[in-house]
This record gives structure tokens, sequence and C-alpha cells, in this order.
């Protein structure tokens, strides 16, 4: 029992990153109704960039937010400097121009800073806190679950709450129609990706240093399971995407305690297939039918 | 629909001529391209597989020997995921062979050696070895890296009749000179490993409870078989496994201190050698880690932990080694930096720099001993001779019926930022593991072989 | 081209050619070395399964992240058949032929139990499922390492030149030659359901499905069949790759080559068979030339390696890129264009932007009818086009 216990706490800090990091694949498809499928590459990138700032300036702080701004700006470049161009072109340019840009970012990351890893601090301790003697979550691990909480909130109100966001949702839903009524919707796909990339990069952050430490394939791995959470929470809802990160998180380390680590990155695979064939709208979407 | 069908249907008869142009086209260029890369045909040397599939040789291969120069290749990982821990090995041979080769090299021979980066995939290692064995025509590939790549590569070096040696990898694979005649391994096998560490733990530990933490290949597997050797079929408390692709050792770590482990063995890589030592301080628990030398490697380990912490947590920890320590007043130790610095840049110093200049002096070893104008039947005959030493802290123990480098390891512990021996060590011969001496070589003329 | 035979129509004209073809292939092996050769048989063994991929994104629209593992599918069921094989006293043919079944059977049923997932999906997420399934393959090996030998993977008999050819060719020529045949064969097949009812009706689903249902067209079937057609070409390819090297192994297939696949279909041109052998040339030949141009230079050893890999890696995704937004037709419009240069005039750059180099052809020279996507487009490019001729 205090093994369970102790599992599904772990789990629940692990599942925090992936829900954060699936919440931002939930923001451009909100936006673009694409799938960003180089969103774990842009993230590292803005990771390196926290990485180096941490370093020169020698503070946490200073660093994780150097980081979320040159997320936004990654974001910014890859609309306006390529994703715009794929409209007009292949059906499936979008992805492949995404996957392009995975390939062209990792050799770049790897020409300049090499493949070793960089171990990165937490800014909180790791211990985790005991519950009678069961080790339970660690200041970290609290303090992620807090940021991604906090994050799906702020993002919960600007888009429900506020005119951007309403803007923000129409021209992704109907952008003839809005462009008529008067939103600017290429910059609101512009404002999706650089909200998008932003929260992707703070995921990457916060998962990086409970990891080997950064290199260039550091997110290639959580890209794959914040694609499985989005698509079990359905890509439209910020809260299926917190819930589905949850289940994802518990349920792998379940699989990893009881049955073994081998077994985890299949077990996400049947997930994937399961919910895509049983309920492709994902579990917590209204949607009967989804088409990309 | 139908304007458009029809349409489909009147193109058909055009684009079948289309297609089969631009597939003609295409072959062409293919073919054309393929045949650009052909080098100058002005010198029609047969190829190894043309001396292999038509006549045995019979006055000896000295295919890569030239009155001044041998040429040998290797494959190894310098990019990918896999080049972080390794990419250092072959650098440091080089800069071996570059210190040899300016001091007269072997027989007046200097020896140039190709690395080619496989990135640690199979499929890549089996071109860049067709390329050293066929394009560049070397006398022996050395050291090749790495398990499933060098297993790829196997049958076609021994059906080729090209030396294969000290590959760089603890499978027990490389030791079969039945099937494999021609390939020479180098690292002491996991199996050793683990019946070593176990030895020990037993030794010094009689009553703790014994775990494993693994990688979920066949290195966790011989590591957990080596451990039972020594403790019996299931005498190990635990077993946790790991998978490379998952870096959260969080449930394994957790289930090993609710089973009361008191001395981990690790079958692991430097990188999860790191990453169970900081998991298991997250815990606040500090048992005994008992590490394959494929995990324990100070400076590396130091690296990945960070300055702070990491001399702190590495503090203890038990591993084996076979060849000169890091940490002791080795000569070899101290001729290898002087090395490094010299022909290396001044590459940072580690465990990986010392086992590539080891490699490479026993190479150097071997060719020396295979004589004024060596072949590559000569250099097998003095390979199996029993006549060579090395520089290892162990006997070396290539024989006619043995082509493992090592079957014993020394135990080495990590004190105050020191790693060294200390003074166990134990062989496993058969399955038996029994206790004996370190045999230190002495370094002789500066560590070149040749013109002693 | 038309002059070539006309008598020749239909499917027996694809046959015809694609025989014609592999016999030139075969012959050209005589102009290499056995490396060139080797080197040779990988390429043709990467084409099989870039065809395949090429039909499935041209064709159908469905994007597979994952046709590496599908090829390694092809690879493991080729090696059990071949060590069964082995196991029962066969060699040469008969065991390459019980391989290659066992290899077609096994991918067959993969690729259709996938395409009944995969025909329910659309574009993003039939590209999610099976990068997961890349992701994937290393864990099955390992989980499975008593049939599929983990990490190591498995190892198969050492295949020689047969007795008749032992005085002619050597053994990496002959290798050669089995891929080629293989790849003769598969591609052949691809070339012509291409250009049959069943590729028109693919071409109809990619472009409107629910037109294409309205019309009669039972999309999740054609889908179904695409997928495991090119499932089927991959695992070929697969099977092929494991008869030259002798071995399989997870980490020869990882999701980086998977990715390497789509370079290829994408930069050789979607949809186009010999766009496929000009991408599964340039995936082989590429790294190799990139690191024939960073030798020349003199550089630190720490640059060289870094640049080692990641310079090749950086081309690459570089191509995939300038090819997907400028040229989405790939190298195979380029050809067409050239092939055509007399009658053609010198296309000058395209004043509208990408969205109108968009409209150039986005398929192979021979069918560039069928690519776009919309009715105008065609008939913009396409009617003079056909003038031209």
């Amino acid at each position: 029992m205090d093994h369970l216990l102790f599992l599904l706490a772990t789990g629940l800090a692990r599942g925090a990153i992936f829900a954060l990091f699936a919440l931002s694949l939930v923001l451009i498809w909100r936006a673009a109704r694409i799938i960003n499928f180089a969103q774990g590459a842009m993230a590292l990138v803005a990771t390196y960039v926290a990485f180096a700032v941490t370093g020169l300036s020698g503070s946490y702080w200073v660093g994780l937010t150097a980081g979320i701004l040159a997320g936004a700006v990654i974001g910014f470049g890859v609309e306006r400097g390529l994703m715009r161009f794929t409209k007009d072109s292949h059906p499936l340019a979008g992805i492949i121009v995404a996957i392009g840009l995975v390939m062209v970012l990792q050799a770049l990351l790897g020409i300049f800073f090499g493949q070793q890893h960089r171990p990165m601090q937490t800014p909180f301790s790791d211990s985790p806190l005991l519950w009678g003697d069961t080790p339970l979550l660690s200041p970290y691990d609290l303090f992620v679950l807090v940021v991604a909480l906090g994050v799906m909130g702020v993002m919960a109100l600007l888009f429900n709450r506020t005119s951007l966001g309403l803007q923000l949702r129409a021209s992704a839903f109907a952008p003839e129609v809005s462009r008529v009524l008067g939103v600017r919707v290429s910059r609101m796909v512009t404002i999706g990706w650089m909200l998008s990339a932003a929260v992707a990069a703070l995921a990457a952050m916060l998962l990086v240093p409970t990891e080997l430490g950064l290199n260039p394939h550091s997110t290639d791995v959580l890209f794959i399971y914040a694609f499985t959470v989005a698509v079990v929470g359905g890509l439209d809802s910020p809260v299926g995407a917190l819930i589905g990160g949850l289940v994802v998180g518990v349920a792998m380390t379940l699989v990893t305690g009881y049955i073994g680590a081998t077994v985890a990155p299949i077990g996400v695979l049947v997930l994937l297939l399961l919910v895509l064939l049983v309920r492709p709208g994902g579990i917590f979407s209204m949607r009967e039918a989804r088409s990309a | 629909m139908s304007p458009q069908k029809e349409r489909g249907d009147t193109m058909s008869q055009r684009s079948t001529a289309r297609r089969i142009a631009a597939f003609a086209s295409a072959s062409a260029v293919l073919v054309a391209l393929a045949g650009c890369s052909t080098p100058a045909t002005e010198d029609p040397e047969p190829t190894s597989s043309d001396t292999a599939s038509d006549a045995p040789v019979e006055t000896g291969d000295s295919t890569g020997i030239t009155d001044d120069t041998v040429t040998i290749g290797t494959h190894t990982p310098l990019t990918g995921p896999a080049a972080a821990g390794y990419s250092s090995i072959s650098a440091a041979a080089t800069a071996y062979f570059e210190y040899l080769n300016e001091n007269g090299g072997v027989h007046g021979r200097s020896i140039e050696y190709i690395v080619k980066d496989d990135g640690y995939n199979p499929a890549t290692t089996q071109t860049v070895v067709r390329e050293l064995v066929q394009q560049d025509e070397v006398f022996a590939i050395v050291n090749g890296l790495g398990t499933p790549t060098h297993s790829s590569v196997l049958d076609y070096l021994n059906e080729n009749e090209v030396p294969d040696l000290f590959v760089a990898s603890g499978a027990i694979a490389w030791n079969r000179p039945d099937t494999y005649p021609f390939t020479f391994g180098f690292n002491a096998d996991y199996v050793v490993e683990g019946a070593a560490l176990t030895q020990y733990a037993v030794d010094e530990y009689p009553d703790a409870a014994i775990c494993l933490l693994g990688q979920d290949d066949d290195f966790g597997d011989a590591m957990i078989q080596g451990a039972e050797l020594v403790l019996g079929a299931d005498g190990l408390a635990h077993v946790e496994r790991y998978s490379v692709s998952n870096q959260d050792l969080t449930a394994q770590i957790g289930a090993m201190q609710a089973a009361g482990c008191e001395v981990n063995l690790l079958a692991t890589i430097n990188g999860f050698t790191a990453l169970a030592l900081g998991t298991s301080a997250q815990f606040g628990w500090f048992p005994m880690w008992f590490s394959s030398s494929s995990g324990a490697d100070y400076p590396t380990l130091v690296t990945y932990l960070g300055e702070d912490v990491g001399p702190q947590l590495l503090q203890g920890l038990v591993g084996t080694n076979y060849l000169p320590s890091l940490g002791g007043e080795d000569e070899w130790v101290a001729l290898f930096r002087q090395v490094n610095d010299e022909y290396n840049d001044g590459a940072p110093f580690d465990g990986n720099t010392i086992y590539g200049m080891s490699v490479a002096y026993l190479f150097a070893e071997a060719l020396a001993a295979a004589g004024e104008d060596p072949t590559r039947e000569s250099l097998m005959e003095a390979l199996t001779s029993g006549a060579l030493v090395g520089n290892g802290t162990v006997p070396l123990s290539f024989s006619d019926t043995v082509h493992a480098a090592f079957l014993g390891v020394g135990i080495t512990q990590v004190d105050q930022g020191v790693q060294d021996y200390v003074g166990s060590a134990y062989s496993v011969v058969d399955g038996v593991v029994s206790a004996t001496e370190l045999a230190p070589v002495a370094l002789e003329n500066m560590g070149l072989p040749a013109a002693g | 081209m038309n002059r070539i035979a006309p008598a020749l129509t239909g499917t027996r004209r694809t046959i015809v050619f694609g025989a014609v073809l592999t016999v030139l292939a075969i012959a050209g092996t005589f102009g290499l070395d056995p490396y060139r050769n080797f080197q040779l048989a990988t390429i043709v063994a990467y084409f099989c399964a870039v065809a395949g991929l090429t039909l499935l994104v041209g064709l159908t629209g469905q994007l597979s992240l994952g046709h590496a593992a599908l090829m390694a599918v092809g690879g493991y069921a080729y090696a059990l058949t071949a060590n069964l094989a082995t196991d029962w006293g066969l060699d040469g043919v008969p065991r390459f032929l019980l391989g290659m079944l066992g290899a077609l059977v096994v991918s067959t049923v993969h690729g259709l139990l996938l395409g009944l997932a995969g025909a329910r999906l659309q574009g993003p997420y039939l590209a999610g499922v099976t990068l997961a399934i890349a992701i994937a393959l290393p864990a099955v090996t390992a989980q499975f390492s008593g049939v599929l030998g983990g990490d190591q993977g498995l190892q198969i008999a050492y295949e020689g030149v047969p007795e008749i050819f032992s005085r002619l060719i050597v053994v990496e020529q002959w290798h050669a030659w089995v891929s080629i045949l293989i790849a003769g064969v598969v591609v052949t097949a691809l070339a012509a359901v291409r250009r049959s009812a069943l590729g028109l009706k693919m071409r109809a689903v990619r472009d409107d499905e629910t037109a294409a249902r309205l019309s009669g067209v039972p999309a999740a079937r054609v889908k179904v069949i695409a997928f495991t057609l090119s499932s089927v070409a991959a695992g070929a390819g697969g099977a092929a790759l494991c008869f030259v090297t002798q071995s399989i192994s997870p980490g020869a297939y990882t999701l980086a080559f998977s990715l390497l696949l789509v370079v290829a279909a994408v930069v050789g041109g979607l949809g186009s068979i010999g766009g496929a052998a000009l991408g599964a040339a340039l995936i082989v030949l590429l790294p190799w030339l990139v690191g024939t141009v960073t030798d020349a230079f003199e550089m630190s050893a720490d640059l060289e390696q870094r640049l080692s890999g990641n310079l090749g890696l950086l081309v690459f995704g570089g191509l995939l890129i300038v090819v997907m937004l400028a040229r989405p037709g790939g190298l195979a419009s380029i050809g067409l264009r050239r092939g055509r240069g007399r009658t053609a005039p010198p296309r000058s750059p395209s004043p509208f932007g990408p969205a109108a180099s968009a409209a150039a052809p986005t398929d192979s020279p021979a069918d560039e009818a069928d690519t776009d996507r919309t009715g105008v487009k065609e008939v913009a490019v396409h009617v003079p086009t056909e003038r031209e001729r």
C-alpha cells in the first residue's frame, strides 16, 4: 500500500509536466488547428537559452524568465518565418516542415553545444517529504504542480474571459468569418504560437532538471508522451490535457513500478491506439468525430 | 467526379510513358551517382572480398601494410545520444598513436588510425566497416565500440579474415575462438564484473542484502548471471531493471529502498549510475553502490551529478577496473597524461582516455611482436602466443583458446575524490570465482613497444 | 516517350518496363566495386521502403513517421523465418524464398492491423501513432528479447554466391542483385497499383474523402489497402536489408531513420516512384558527400566531431523545409522540367510567392494531372503542359 501511494505521488509530479506540455499542444491546436511536431525541439532551444542565462546570471529565476521569453520569440519566428507559408502548400506541409525544423534545430544544438548531458539545478529541494515512512512529493514536485495548475488557470481565464481569448478562438474556428468581423486573424495565429511555445518551453525547463541533463535529445520522448496526453484528453480541452497528463503520468509510473520499465513505452502506444480507436475525440471531448 | 475520372483514364496512357521515362532517368542518375563515386580504377587491386572468395592466401596477407605505414580503423559513435560517453576513447587512441609515430612508430612504420562515426547505429556500422575494409583496405579493425553495433559486423569480419581486435564491449560474445577466430575482446566481460563485485560484497559485508539495478538488455542479464555465480540462483535480494529510453528511476529506486537493499550492484552506464545515486539521495537513502566499470568512471560521473554535489554522493562508490587507475600514482597514468596534453589538445583526462591509450598500446605491442614484416597471420600468432602483457593490472589472458583480454578484475573505491584500487582482485575461470592478486605491468621504454 | 514500344499498354507495359529497368540495374552492378555494390544494395532496399511511403503519402495523404519500424517488422520476420529454415537444413535460394515469404506475410498482417486503426485517423493522428510505434520498437524488442534478441537483434546465416555465379561475381554484387530483384518486383507492383483504378481511388480519397465516399469509393477500405501495401513494401525493404547485412537490430531502425525516409520521399517528390529512387540515393550518398567535403577542411578535432553527423542532419532538415515550401513536387518535378527543356520555356521565379509555386506539379512527372488538391489548379498547370507535348 505504501508502495502504491509512493508510485501515485511520483506519477503525479511527472504527469504535471506532461500535462503542461500537452497544454501547449492544445493551445496551438486551438489557435491554428495544427499539431506542432517541432514543439519539443523549439522548447529545447528555449531551455538551452535558460541554461545559458542561468549560468551567466547565477539565478534560476532569471534563466526561467529568459527561457519563457525565448520560447515566445521562437514561436513568433517559426510561425512568421515558416508555418505561415505551409497553409498554401501541400496538405501535409505543416507536419513535414515541422519535422524538418526538428532536424535543423537538433543539428544546430549538437553543433553549438555538443552531445554531452549538462546537469540543470532545481530551485527547490527535490528530496521528497515523508508521510509516515512513505516518501511523497518533493518541494520541487509541488512547485511543478502549482506552476502547471497556475498556467492552466491563467490560460482558461484568457481564453474564456478575455476579448483576446475570444478572438483567438474565433480565428481558429472560423477564420474567414472572423476576418469579416474585424478580427486580425493572422495576428491571432501568431499570438497563439507564441503562447504555446512559451508554455512548452516552461514545461521542458521543468522536466530537464529531473532527468539526466540537458542534451539535444532531451525532449524527444516528452513530445510523444505529451502528444498521447493531448489525444487522450482531447485536443480541444485544456482540462482534458491536465487530467490526461496526470492519468498518463500515474499510469506510466504504475506500469514501471509493478510490471517493468521496458513495458512503459509499449503501454503508451497501446493507450494511444485504444483511445483513438474507441473514442477518437479524446476522453474529455464532447465531439463525436474530429478532423485535422 | 465523372469528368475527373475520365480525364484520369486518358491521362494514364501517357502517364505510364512519362513515369517510366522518369524512372529510367532516375535510375540512370542513380547509377551515374554511384559510378561517379567509384574510386579511380587505375589500380585494380583485389579487394578483400575478392581475396576471401577466390583463393586463400598462402604467403600471408599484408593488406593495409606499406613500407612505412600500417593502416587500421575503428567504428565508434561520434554523434547521437551515445556519443557523449564514448567519443573520447578514439581520440585518446589517436593521440597515443601520434605519440608513437613521432617516436619512430613500430618497426619503422607509422600507424594510421582511421576513425569512422557510426552513431551507435548497427546499420551505419555495417557501412563504415565495409568502407574501412574494402575502400581504405585496413590491416585490422581495432577497438570497434558497442555490443549491438559490433555484433552486426562480427560475421563479416571473420568471413573476410580481417583481424578484429580489442572490441570495446563487455559482452561475452567476442570470446569464441572456434566460431570467430579473428575476433578478440578487450573489456573484462560483464559476467566477470558481476561475479567479482558480488564476491567482494560477500567478503566485506557477509550479511548485507545484495540487490541489483540493471539495464534491460544483455548488460543487465550478464551481470545478474555473474552475481548468481556467487550467490546461487535467486540469491539476489531484489532486482530492478531500467530502460535507457526513460530517464526516471524513481520507481526502481523506491522499490529497492522498500526491499531493504544494502548493497546495490549496478549494471548501468555512467549516466544511469549518476541518475541512480542522485535519485536515491533525493530519498535520503544512502546504500552502498557497486558498479560495473562501464558505469563507474569518477570524472564522468562528477560531470553528470555536478561539481557541487558529485564528490559527496560518489564517496565510497565501489567499482571494478583492469587498467591503470586514474587516482593512483601510476607511471602509466603519468605518461598518458603527458601524451594527452601534448597530442590530444589537453582534453579532459578520464577513464576513457586511459582506456583508449591502453588499447592503442596493446595494439602497438601486438604489432611489434608480429615481426619486421607483419601479416594478418603473424599478428594472429602474436596475439595467441601468450607473450603479450599489455598494461593491465590483472594478467592478460589471450591464448589459443581464450580471446578475452581479462578474465579478472580489481576492485576500486572512491575516497575523497580519488578512485583507486583497494587491493582486492578476483578472477573468474569456468564459472568459478577466486581471489587473486593485482599484477600491474611496469612501464618500460616510455610506453614504446617496438624500440625495445 | 510513347514512341518506345507503343503497342504495350496498361499493366503489361509497367511490368515490361519494370523488368527492363531491373535488368539494366543488375547490369550496372558490373561497373561497381564491391563497396559501391554494397551501397547500391542498401540504396535499393531503402528505395523499396521509400516507394511504399511515397505512395502512401502522395496518393492517400496518410503520413507515416514510423516507416523504419515497418521495415524492421519485415526484417525481423525474414530473420526469424530464415533461421527456422536453417534449422530445417535449408540454405541458399529456398531459404531466401521462405524468408521473403515470412517477411511478406508478417508485413501484410501487421500493415493490415495498423491500417485498420489508421483508416479511422487523419493527418496528424496517424503521424503521431506511427511516431509512437517508432519509439516503442526498442521496447518491444527488449520485452520479447527471447525471440527478437533485444538490443543486439538477430543474426542470420551467411549467404554466399550461388554455385553458378561464383566464378562471375563476388558476394557484394550478389547481394546487390538480390536486393535489386526484390525492389524490382515490389516497386513494379506499386507502380502498377499507382496507375490502376485503385490508385485513382486513393487520390480521390486524399483530395476529398467525403466526396469520394459519396461517389461510391469505399474510402476506409482504400486507405487500409494503401497502408497495407506501403507496409509490405517497407517490410520487403527491411527483408532485403536483413539479407544484405545478415543481421537486424532495433538500433538500425530508429526514429531518426524513419524521419530520413520521410526526407527521401518528400525531397524525391511525393507520389513519384522515380523521385523515391532519387530520394533513397540521396539519404545514402549525401552523408558520405558531406563527410568528404568536411574532411577536405582542416579543423580542430572538437569541431570536426561536432560537425560530423550533425551537418548531414542539418542539410536534410533544411532540404525538407525548402522543398516542402518552395517545390512540393520535389526533385522529380525538377527532372520533369529538365527533361522537356527544349519545348518548355524556362520558368521564371514565380511572381506570386509560395502560393503560386505551390501550384506547380506536386507530383511525379508521371501523373501531375492528379496531384493538386483542386481542379482549378490542375487545369491551370496542366493544360499548358499537355499542349507542350
